[in-house]
């Protein structure tokens, strides 16, 4: 059984804030397979196309027949724990601050013997399930769970650093006034968040579904205006020092291309909103969240971006919207690298077309806002980094990875 | 000699006494809210503002701002090209309306008990002659202001009072507005309402009545006025200049009264 997770007490106001700190963060280019494996969730080594040989640690040349075609492949995770040990001294600063560390070899089945990080209900002798996590630098780590994990796994302390699980965190969701806004508002009270606070703007239009997220309880609502800098601001004065996982679900869709049925106006909104907005997001939140991130175990740790799949590539029926979806997506590359420095994860999920009204007149598959929202929640619980919502966003993502020309010449509705 | 004539009649009464001068303008904020257009249909953009520098490395002898809005944004004027009605009139844009015409008498007619009692209160000619009855004929080229006390709801919700079935707020009676033009021979219609019209007015026989007929007889609009309850029903001069924009619809205007004491 693993500790349960103690709620967080009154901050000390004269406690000095422990500031973050990285674990290690050089690898070398082929381990960095490792990151994009751990960023989507899979398990995935690189195997000998020769031989067959799986391959830990990630290397150019196959250990076993020296073949140089290192294909990644997802293996089975599965292995058994041949030793375990507490880390209980360490010079790096990151694990100073986080002894003891549990540490452990693993006989994988699939081959390979690794160094992993343990669970805490891992026992040595026992069967164990391995997970490629992205750590606080951003880079990927061996993780091992039982294969039966007991009571309140979800609370390992070592797992909560590897992840950005909601439970007892304070969550700011920027736009109540979607559907999907109140999705996300139930998927993260489901998710255990310790506070939600959700944001609201243009106050003479009225919105269903923020009346129904005035109803639950523990939700704070806030006046927020992504386009209105002051507004931004403000709340930034108020929630900075308490949100630790930033949820923006900002969105204006609006029919249009370049070339086709241009208007300014609308573009310039859509910017507005899906970049400037961000900007301004980031520019007020962002450099309080980085400083909140080793703020105890339920500190800052998460940035969520909703974006849309055609960030990756236009879909020119939603032209001028899926540049300022790509305009956003590259903000949020950015704001990865400022915000890794505090441990803070930027969590970029690309959802394919929503089922509202202004995709009324695209086909199906279009996706439920609770859907969408389940997605980001449980990313958020097991700490990955990018994800694809739905098979639209799913094809886009394959289509790209296989040839981006081919996409690029069908997407168009 | 500079205070010799009438103007120096003039500057005395407003730096001597006599003159009181009353801002009618709303401050421009973010939270001004615009007016609404359904969401298919372009928008007026919001009043934004962002700093340039405040006497800081952007810029450390100053302070000044970058702003952005719509020409219809906070307490505006509305020219007669705004309306499709009153395109093609002569002199009909804010950099082409002869000056002279942003100085104006103005007749207020108190309408907040009724507007209290019905946000969709509409101003009928009824109404309008009981007021003349009492205060005087309204003279030619007048303002008629339509004071409803709208202006004092801080919040924009309740100001800007939408429902499913649009806004609700007051204004003129689409009967009105010809009986004004024709008869009364008036310069616009202000009031203190987002637009000119009543919240309901698209429902009219002719949609936006007062936009319609007003600006297709080359009139002009001086909507979301503030402070009309410190004006008399007659004798107050309004000054209205719109930013001088090349063929303007319309602009925020810091709307003076001019009021004898």
């Amino acid at each position: 059984m693993t500790t349960p997770l103690q709620p967080p007490k009154k901050k000390d106001p004269v406690a000095r804030t422990r500031q973050p700190t990285q674990p290690p963060g050089n690898r070398s280019r082929e381990a960095q397979g490792l990151t994009a494996m751990a960023a989507v969730g899979r398990f995935a080594l690189q195997v000998c196309a020769e031989c067959g040989q799986v391959q830990y640690p990630p290397r150019q040349i196959c250990v076993q027949c020296l073949g140089d075609d290192l294909p990644w492949r997802d293996v089975d995770p599965a292995g058994f724990m041949l030793a375990e040990t507490k880390l209980h001294h360490a010079n790096d600063l990151y694990f100073r601050d986080r002894m003891p560390w549990r540490l452990g070899m693993v006989q994988m089945d699939a081959g390979p013997s690794v160094v992993a990080h343990i669970a805490e209900d891992c026992k040595q002798g026992e069967r164990v399930r391995l997970s490629l996590n992205l750590d606080r630098s951003g880079h990927a780590v061996m993780n091992a769970r039982p294969e039966n994990p007991g009571q309140n796994q979800e609370d390992d302390m070592q797992l909560r650093e590897l992840s950005t699980d909601p439970k007892d965190r304070r969550v700011l969701i920027v736009n109540g006034k979607t559907a999907l806004g109140l999705a996300l508002v139930k998927a993260f009270k489901g998710a255990g968040a310790r506070a939600i606070y959700v944001g609201h703007c243009e106050p003479w239009k009225a919105s269903p579904s923020l009346e129904e997220i005035k109803a639950i309880d523990g939700v704070t609502l806030f006046p927020l205006d992504v386009t209105d800098t002051d507004s931004v601001e403000k709340l930034a004065s108020v929630l900075g020092g308490k949100v630790e996982i930033m949820v923006n679900n900002s969105y204006h869709l609006r029919p249009g291309g370049a070339v086709d049925g241009l208007d300014m106006n609308i573009s310039r909104e859509e910017m507005d909103i899906h970049y400037f907005g961000l900007l301004r997001l980031a520019g007020n939140f962002g450099p309080v969240l980085r400083s909140r991130g080793a703020d105890g175990d339920h500190g800052a740790c998460g940035w969520v971006n909703i974006l849309s799949a055609y960030a990756q590539v236009n879909n020119p029926t939603f032209g001028t919207y899926s540049a300022s979806q790509a305009a956003a997506w590259s903000v949020a590359q950015c704001m990865r690298a400022e915000l890794s420095g505090g441990g803070v994860r930027v969590i970029n999920a690309f959802a394919g077309p929503l089922d509202d009204e202004w995709h009324q007149m695209v086909p199906p598959p279009k996706l439920e806002p609770d859907m969408v929202a389940g997605r980001i929640v449980a990313a958020l619980q097991k700490g990955l980094e990018d994800l694809a919502i739905g098979a639209v966003a799913e094809e886009i993502a394959e289509r790209l990875a296989e040839n981006p020309k081919e996409i690029e010449r069908e997407i168009k509705l | 000699m500079a205070n010799a004539g009438l103007l120096g009649e003039l500057m005395g009464g407003i730096v001597g006494g006599g003159i009181q001068v009353v801002d009618l303008t709303m401050t421009l904020q973010p939270d001004v809210p615009t007016i609404v257009m359904p969401p298919e249909l372009g928008q007026s953009w919001p009043f934004r503002m962002e700093e340039i520098s405040r006497y800081d490395h952007r810029g450390p002898f100053c302070y000044w701002n970058n702003l952005s809005c719509g020409e219809h944004t906070g307490t505006h004027f509305d020219a007669p090209i705004h309306w499709v009605s009153g395109k093609d009139l002569p002199e009909n844009a804010t950099d082409t309306i002869p000056v002279e015409k942003f100085l104006a008498h103005a007749c207020v007619i108190d309408c907040s008990q009724a507007a209290a009692a019905d946000p969709d209160y509409l101003l009928t000619q009824g109404d309008v002659e009981d007021w003349e009855a009492e205060h005087g004929i309204i003279p030619a080229r007048s303002w008629l202001l339509m004071r409803t006390d709208w202006s004092k709801k801080s919040d924009p919700a309740a100001y800007m009072n939408m429902d499913e079935e649009g806004a609700h707020t007051p204004g003129p009676h689409e009967d009105l507005i010809p009986w004004l033009i024709e008869e009364r021979d008036v310069i616009g219609f202000g009031c203190e309402a987002v637009g000119t019209d009543a919240g309901q007015a698209q429902h009219a026989n002719v949609p936006f009545p007062c936009h319609y007929h007003m600006h297709g007889n080359n009139r002009f609009g001086l909507p979301a006025l503030t402070n009309l309850d410190a004006l008399p029903p007659q004798g107050a001069v309004l000054i209205t200049p719109p930013l001088k924009i090349r063929q303007g619809s319309g602009s925020p205007t810091r709307v003076l009264a001019l009021v004898e004491t």
